[in-house]
């Protein structure tokens, strides 16, 4: 079961890439084209290219008998979401998420810096269990 | 008059325990165990909801009878459709309230079940908020991250700035960013993970979530936002110490300062300001280590934490 569910993402994966790298808007046997070496079922690529419409990750459009889609938006614009939404920048943990440090700037800034340059002056910290 | 005596009783736990808050959020004896200092956090936040709720709803019924919780239960029975003016007097009153009182009293009572949901609500909404954003955050990464070996067991997405975090849940797992990877070393990366293990392993996520839930029931509220950041700061020391076992300290601290001061901080707004303060307490921890509190202590702060509970949980049923 979690090998299928694995596979299936892997594929919408794969075909995401493929619709970013492209300009155009691809039908379905286009994308299938650009992923020959996987050697796909032409109603596989279309079966995922519908999950990704309803997911609202990709985008179509009639174009005589045939979809013709694109992306739903750019690449570097989902990557910004994942992780400012992650990041927490609105200060609002809706996800719960804990992420390992935020960045710091001004006076705590330079604090940090002297302790790096502690301990790489060092070459050791004071092992404890804290 | 045992219902009012009650009543008071709650009053001072419920009050006890934000002041209670505001003790413990400037002590500094937690970041020692920041375990037993979750541990009664939690409890203040669990006895001073319970105590709140409690004193209204005491307020709001007739003195004399058995618990606040049973007497919820008869109230159905304890009111009765009294004369002509089809006013409800509660059973065993010496005669006819005067209309304050009695107003008052359906007033607290009212107010009383009406925290007691929205403390409930807040809490299914934040789960299910939470529950949703995950949901969100798994399907990106299915498009948009991959492994790397340099991250074993994690999800790399490319992102430049430096950035770590875990998503909580069945499916769990850690993302890492591009350029974190090119920031940090080996021996620092493996700091990361086993950080962020820590989180996954323990649920962390569960013991923040009746904070942010608390937040939201209460946004203005400084106690409230106080508890939420100190919580989650005791859970970032909780996961350093897991981490502290596999790796040496200054792995972790380096990873912790690079992490700081590489990123370009987007404007802050206050909830960020403050974090700032905290990646500065945990390095500092770090490099000059405390002693754990004796067991002795940690062994009282659980009592109390227990009797903290107890009390408006016997008050409220007994």
């Amino acid at each position: 079961m979690l090998t299928t569910v694995n596979r299936l993402g892997e594929l919408e994966r794969a075909i995401m890439d493929v619709l970013w790298e492209t300009d155009t808007a691809l039908t379905v046997r286009e994308v299938s084209a650009r992923l020959t070496e996987r050697n796909l079922a032409h109603t596989t690529v279309m079966t995922v290219l519908d999950r990704l419409a309803k997911k609202g990750f990709a985008r179509r459009q009639r174009d005589g008998r045939a979809w013709r889609y694109c992306p739903s938006a750019t690449r570097e614009t989902y990557v910004a979401e994942l992780m400012l939404t992650a990041l927490d920048q609105t200060g609002d943990r809706t996800a719960a998420l804990t992420r390992f440090a935020q960045s710091v700037s001004g006076v705590e800034a330079d604090v940090l810096r002297e302790a790096l340059e502690v301990i790489e002056g060092d070459g050791g910290v004071d092992e404890g269990t804290g | 008059m045992r219902g009012l005596a009650d009543a008071a009783l709650l009053a001072v736990v419920a009050i006890g325990s934000v002041h209670g808050a505001s003790a413990l959020r400037q002590a500094s004896w937690p970041r020692r165990s920041p375990a037993a200092a979750i541990l009664l956090w939690q409890a203040l936040g669990l006895a001073g909801g319970l105590a709140a709720v409690g004193t209204l709803v005491g307020l709001g019924l007739p003195g004399g009878g058995p618990g606040v919780v049973r007497s919820v239960l008869h109230l159905p029975t304890a009111f009765r459709v009294g004369g002509v003016f089809r006013v409800p007097v509660p059973v065993g009153a010496a005669g006819a309230l005067p209309a304050v009182l009695m107003a008052f009293r359906l007033a607290c009572l009212g107010a009383g079940l009406a925290l007691l949901a929205l403390l409930c609500w807040v809490l299914v909404a934040s789960s299910v908020a939470a529950v949703h954003a995950r949901r969100r955050q798994r399907a990106l990464l299915t498009l948009l991250a991959h492994g790397d070996p340099k991250v074993p067991g994690a999800l790399v997405v490319d992102y430049p700035t430096a950035a770590a975090y875990c998503l909580p849940g069945l499916r769990s797992k850690i993302v890492v960013s591009v350029g974190a990877l090119e920031l940090l070393g080996r021996g620092e990366l493996a700091a990361v993970l086993a950080h962020e293990r820590a989180h996954l392993r323990e649920r962390h996520d569960l013991v923040l979530l009746p904070f942010t839930a608390l937040r939201r029931a209460f946004p203005r509220s400084a106690t409230c936002a106080e508890a939420d950041r100190a919580v989650a700061l005791l859970v970032e020391m909780l996961a350093d110490d897991h981490a502290l076992r596999a790796l040496p300290a200054r792995e972790l601290v380096s990873a912790l300062v690079r992490f700081g001061t590489a990123g370009v901080c987007a404007t802050p707004n206050g909830a960020l300001a403050a974090a700032e303060g905290e990646v500065v307490a945990r390095v500092a921890r770090l490099l000059q280590p405390v002693r754990p509190l004796p067991a002795g202590a940690v062994a009282a702060i659980c009592l109390s934490a227990a009797l903290l509970v107890a009390t408006p949980i016997t008050l409220l049923i007994v």
